[in-house]
């Protein structure tokens, strides 16, 4: 099935996650998407699987127009979604699994013929996946698998992959490869939304690329030539392919470094032989040493394992092996008071779940913070504090505003205003996501002065220029592996773009 | 606030309906509920002695909803409370005795003591199943009020039966000299109406102007985000359990001495619950009980004289009670899904 | 006592929990579906009172149970409405509809206390299958018509959630509503159909109770058996065949209990209402945390798979949380 997708616009409040998006993925290709975190993939495939209406755009199939406004009207016109996290039944069996939602079953169930059509999918791509085992038993692959056979079952003809191949092992990911190669070649169309450079590389017929809610270039890797969007880039041999997809999609130049140095030569943070492990993901951190007044800058897609190590460092995640030590207190294993006592700090990302506590106003968050072994509030006292921290961080608020009502800029210097004095480690999330350039540069200004005063600070960012202006040295996360820190002046675009891509 | 304020209309509409549909006119049912509450000091005093264990069970409620918790096992506590109470006043003052082992104030100060440690016990042992077996509050709580049921029932019948026949009126009453005192020949005791006062003056203060009110509010709102700001969340949830089962386990010693006079097996007169509506209808918010939780009692109280002067159930003022409850929150629902609306 | 006595007995103590397994398998419906109906004490009582009532006027005892029905419905309707559309706390609308609703029958059911009124055509055995051997006086002697259609909604709800494709789609939404979506099932009119047929089952257990098996109507006629019939669903493990088996187990319990009395006078036969409050407890206990795993692992593999289905009940995953479509 020929997709094309025209014109696609979407907002989401002020943010354009989708500025003009037009994609032709023909039949019986492979189509990678590519782009960085909040490049507005995700939002383009969740339009054309039903997930998201679209404000304008059209989406064309087969040279017809296609009314999609759910995603039964996505499975309908036969395009079908497998999500990062396989959006299946847990507790149900593959087989029930199989079975749920499908068009070609029965009102009366018949597991055996149904087991039967399974069974035979299963054959076809050699999935190996007991039709009685519990989904929660089963792996992320062969859940995948288990997803892309359901799919095939009710008669896709374009199947959409996001993110498929963290949390596979090696041969899942040769199997998925081989059995989407194949599809491909009954004349099926698959768009791949993915990171890893090698994948897409190996896998893709052609490559889409994203950046801030727009497409920025295209690549028939068949042809192996450039076509672009612009047609301003030179057609230099000597690129690789995979260097030609990392300046599309980071841009051409890194920002320069700005950060003044601050370490001193006192180790505080370090970390040996560190094994963490979630249900996608194990990684290891063989050493680290963080200096006080340093800044460590953490690179890498999301969801490769950046949240992890500075929860683990945080004391909020427990490592599976290893120690965390903190000037030359062992903090491994200890709970997350012991880390909050020796000066460690962790900012989050997502504000409003984990950082910030929605009901509550700023001087109520000002008075959680300091509250001690105190009894009683003191009002003005607490009203002067946080009139004091909201004229200090620039706070666009008054002390008695819930903290939900302010802009997302606001809560990052709310954020940023809730942090103790003094300060050891600093582990922090996107310090200045969705903050204007002003914003930015104040943060930054506030988090250097923290810096000049002793504190080190591991951040990790999806923005590779903050990533460089401000770090002394940068480790770099891809799909579970972690590079040593590298000198953040020693960078370039394309050597951070590979690493990204998953080549150290 | 035009959707809450339609919700308590209709609300109103509907109680008006229900008092028509069993045959009565609404007019003469308010005359005579207001009579039936205010009319003699008896009753003004039985509306107060309504109102002391209520304020001090809302008063408990109030911490366990702001750390966002449904302790609906609030009954079992109160009659885990009476149970205790009623223990330490049989080990002091045994069967057929004729005088106590200790002075009887002595002797009521220690039920009441034991009633709070009782109603503590029965808490944190929900709370536990909650906060480490991860068993919701409401099916432990729930399942707790029908054990502390079953065990006042099996005291009232086994060991703690009445010489000779043994019945669900209750257990042996006992000596005068270990009831409560009360305001002139009324069923209101002033101690039972102090500690529910201090109770509630308490919480007001608590939730106000403490940082363990703060601290608990953070908690019920997002307990991710407080344990990450270096909130003690289990400890804030158990608290929560403690202090509520402390003020039900404390009601319920006072039902004990100072309203029955004995142990019963319906000896929290549902207390509990009543006070679970009285606290979600004021939002949470502590410096409401006191009218609301006046206004339920009343109402409880009123009731009682409709089956004597207009041959109607007294269950009309649950039936109040709860439709007032039921449209505070359906109002609370339209006015967070359309009034948003509105506002964009 | 002799063994066809006693056979007697269980075989009425297993008719007279009839209404409890209409309730609880109404109340495993909806749970499954990932909505809690704690409203089930006071369903079941105004539906009781309702039946009766409908049944006295018109002297039908089958349009009592029409009116029960609907009754139940609709306080189902006001759950469904209030927690899935208005997004209020389940735990706090059933709740005080518990509350409201044995009120509400207390009041409006007065002028009806203790006054003789229809009741369900007498028991019959049933040809053929009464003369199993010991199944046969157990379950198909003593019962009326409710008791045998007990055993077919048992039959018929086990079958729709575990051979149809509609129970398959019901479990998928109490499980994970967000996957059931992405498949394209409506999961709001899904949530709203399930708690109104559960709804409509607690009624019709209500007038089982009304016009059958406690016949009449009293003030508080069935005090109780709403909140037992929820400790049973979670008992049952949200299955229907043992939330059934959990009803009939705890009607045995009772009679054995007053024939117990004798024996023991000294524990009263209420207290052995705790039972089932007991066995939730515990059941929970075993489920909620990961000790039943703890306790598997030390058992050989084989052996492992089949017992961890077996004793594993973990609610419906989604069971209280509403869904918010993206």
């Amino acid at each position: 099935m020929k997709v094309e997708l025209r014109h696609i616009h979407k907002h989401f409040g002020a943010v354009h996650a989708n500025n003009d998006v037009s994609l032709t993925v023909e039949a019986g290709t492979i189509h990678g998407l590519l782009g960085e975190n909040g490049a507005g993939k995700s939002t383009l495939v969740k339009i054309l699987s039903g997930f998201i209406t679209r404000d304008s755009g059209e989406v064309v199939l087969d040279g017809r127009t296609a009314h999609i406004q759910s995603p039964a009207d996505a499975l309908r016109y036969g395009i079908g979604m497998l999500h990062q996290d396989p959006l299946d039944f847990p507790p149900l069996t593959a087989i029930e699994n199989f079975m749920a939602g499908s068009l070609a079953m029965r009102a009366i169930l018949n597991p055996r013929a149904a087991e039967r059509t399974f069974r035979a999918l299963c054959a076809q791509f050699n999935f190996d996946i007991d039709p009685q085992a519990r989904v929660s038993d089963l792996t992320v692959g062969e859940r995948q698998q288990l997803e892309i056979v359901r799919l095939l079952a009710n008669g896709v003809g374009t199947l959409i992959l996001d993110e498929p191949t963290t949390g596979i092992s090696a041969s899942q990911k040769t199997l998925l490869f081989e059995a989407l190669r194949k599809l491909a070649g009954e004349g099926k169309s698959i768009i791949f939304v993915s990171h890893k450079l090698e994948d897409v590389e190996e896998l893709c017929d052609c490559v889409t690329v994203m950046r801030r809610g727009q497409v920025v270039g295209e690549l028939d890797l068949r042809a192996d030539g450039l076509r672009q969007t612009e047609g301003k880039w030179p057609r230099d041999q000597h690129f690789s392919i995979a260097a030609r997809i990392v300046e599309m999609m980071f841009g051409k130049e890194l920002a320069m470094p700005v950060k003044p140095p601050t370490h001193q030569d006192e180790v505080i943070l370090s970390v040996e032989g560190l094994v963490l492990r979630s249900d996608r993901l194990e990684m290891r951190i063989e050493h680290l040493a963080v200096q006080r007044g340093e800044v460590i800058g953490v690179a890498g897609l999301e969801g490769s394992g950046q949240q992890l190590f500075l929860m683990a460092c945080a004391g909020l995640e427990r490592p599976a092996a290893g120690t965390i030590r903190l000037a030359d207190r062992d903090l491994t294993h200890k709970p997350y008071r012991d880390f909050l006592q020796a000066g460690v700090c962790y900012v989050p990302a997502d504000r409003l779940r984990d950082g910030l506590i929605s009901g509550l106003t700023i001087q109520e968050h000002v008075a959680l913070r300091t509250s001690n072994r105190r009894l009683f509030i003191n009002r003005a006292a607490a009203t002067a504090e946080a009139e004091r921290a909201i004229a200090t961080f620039n706070i666009r608020g008054r002390p008695d505003t819930l903290v939900e009502r302010l802009s997302g800029g606001n809560q990052q210097r709310t954020q940023l205003a809730l942090m103790p004095s003094p300060l050891n480690v600093l582990l922090m999330e996107h310090p200045t996501r969705g903050l204007d350039i002003e914003s930015t540069l104040w943060v930054w200004q506030q988090l250097i002065a923290r810096c000049k005063q002793g504190t080190a600070i591991v951040f990790a960012s999806s923005d590779l220029d903050e990533i460089v202006q401000y770090s002394d040295r940068v480790m770099v996360f891809s799909g579970g592996r972690v590079s040593p820190p590298i000198a953040a002046s020693e960078l370039t675009a394309d050597s951070l773009g590979q690493m990204i891509g998953g080549r150290f | 606030m035009l959707y809450r304020v339609g919700a308590f209309v209709i609300s109103l509409v509907l109680i008006g309906l229900v008092v028509v549909l069993s045959g009565a006119s609404p007019i003469t049912v308010i005359g005579r509920m207001l009579s039936g509450a205010f009319g003699t000091a008896d009753q003004i005093g039985r509306v107060v002695a309504t109102l002391s264990p209520l304020l001090l069970c809302a008063a408990g409620l109030v911490y366990t909803f702001n750390a966002g918790l449904y302790n609906l096992g609030v009954e079992g506590q109160i009659t885990f409370g009476a149970i205790a109470a009623t223990l330490v006043l049989r080990l002091l003052h045994p069967e057929g005795a004729s005088a106590s082992l200790a002075p009887p104030p002595l002797t009521i100060a220690l039920a009441i003591v034991a009633g709070g440690i009782g109603g503590v016990l029965w808490g944190l042992l929900a709370g536990a199943l909650h906060v480490y077996g991860r068993i919701s509050e409401i099916f432990a709580g729930l399942g707790l009020n029908f054990a502390a049921t079953g065990i006042a029932i099996y005291l009232i019948f086994g060991p703690w039966k009445r010489p000779g026949v043994a019945s669900l009126s209750g257990t042996q009453p006992f000596d005068e000299s270990l009831w409560l005192g009360t305001f002139g020949q009324t069923e209101a005791t002033p101690v039972a109406l102090i500690l529910g006062l201090i109770a509630l003056a308490i919480t007001i203060v608590v939730m106000r102007n403490t940082y363990f009110g703060l601290r608990l509010r953070a908690v019920g709102k997002n307990l991710r985000a407080s344990y990450v700001l270096g909130v003690p969340a289990r400890r804030q949830l158990l608290s929560a359990f403690f202090i509520c089962g402390l003020f039900a386990g404390v009601a319920g010693a006072l039902q004990v001495v100072g309203v029955f006079h004995r142990l019963i097996p319906n000896i929290s007169s549902n207390l509990g619950f009543l006070g679970l509506l009285v606290v979600m209808l004021v939002n949470f918010d502590p410096r409401w009980i006191l009218p609301v939780a006046f206004f339920f009692s009343a109402l409880n109280i009123g009731s009682l004289q409709l089956p004597l002067s207009l041959g109607l159930e007294s269950s009309l003022s649950g039936v109040i009670q709860g439709l007032l409850v039921l449209f505070a929150l359906i109002g609370r629902g339209l006015a967070q899904r359309y009034g948003r609306k509105l506002e964009h | 006592m002799e063994f066809n006595q006693l056979l007697v007995i269980l075989a009425t103590a297993i008719a007279a929990a009839t209404p409890l397994v209409f309730a609880c398998i109404g109340e495993t419906i909806t749970e499954r579906a990932g909505v809690i109906n704690l409203s089930a004490e006071g369903t079941v009582m105004l539906c009781a009172m309702v039946g009766f009532v409908v049944a006295k006027a018109t002297e039908s005892v089958w349009l009592g149970f029409v009116g029960a029905t609907v009754i139940g419905a609709l306080i189902a309707l006001i759950v469904a409405y209030g927690t899935i559309t208005l997004k209020q706390s389940q735990i706090a609308i059933g709740f005080v509809l518990a509350l409201l609703c044995s009120d509400l029958s207390a009041y409006l059911g007065n002028p009806y206390v203790r006054i003789p009124g229809p009741t369900v055509p007498p028991a019959f055995p049933i040809p053929i299958l009464q003369d199993i051997p010991l199944i046969g006086p157990l379950f198909f002697r003593e019962g009326d018509v409710l008791v045998y259609a007990g055993y077919v909604l048992i039959a018929a709800t086990w079958v729709y959630f575990y051979r149809t494709r509609g129970g398959l789609t019901l479990r998928a939404v109490g499980e994970q509503p967000a996957a059931a979506f992405a498949r394209g099932h409506n999961v709001v009119a899904l949530r709203y159909a399930y708690t109104l047929i559960g709804g409509a089952l607690m009624g019709i257990a209500g007038a089982a109770f009304s016009l059958d098996f406690k016949a009449g109507w009293s003030y508080r006629h069935t005090a109780g058996y709403g909140w037992i019939a929820l400790a049973i669903v979670i008992f049952g493990g949200w299955n229907p065949l043992r939330a059934a088996l959990g009803a009939y187990l705890f009607g045995i319990l009772q009679s054995l209990a007053s024939v117990a009395q004798s024996a023991i006078p000294d524990v009263p036969t209420q207290a052995f209402t705790v039972a089932p409050f007991v066995l939730m407890i515990l059941v929970l206990v075993l489920t909620s945390g990961d000790w039943l795993d703890r306790l598997l692992s030390y058992l050989p593999v084989s052996a492992r798979r089949s017992l961890s289905r077996a004793l594993r009940t973990a609610p419906p995953a989604a069971l209280g949380r509403p869904f918010e479509q993206d």
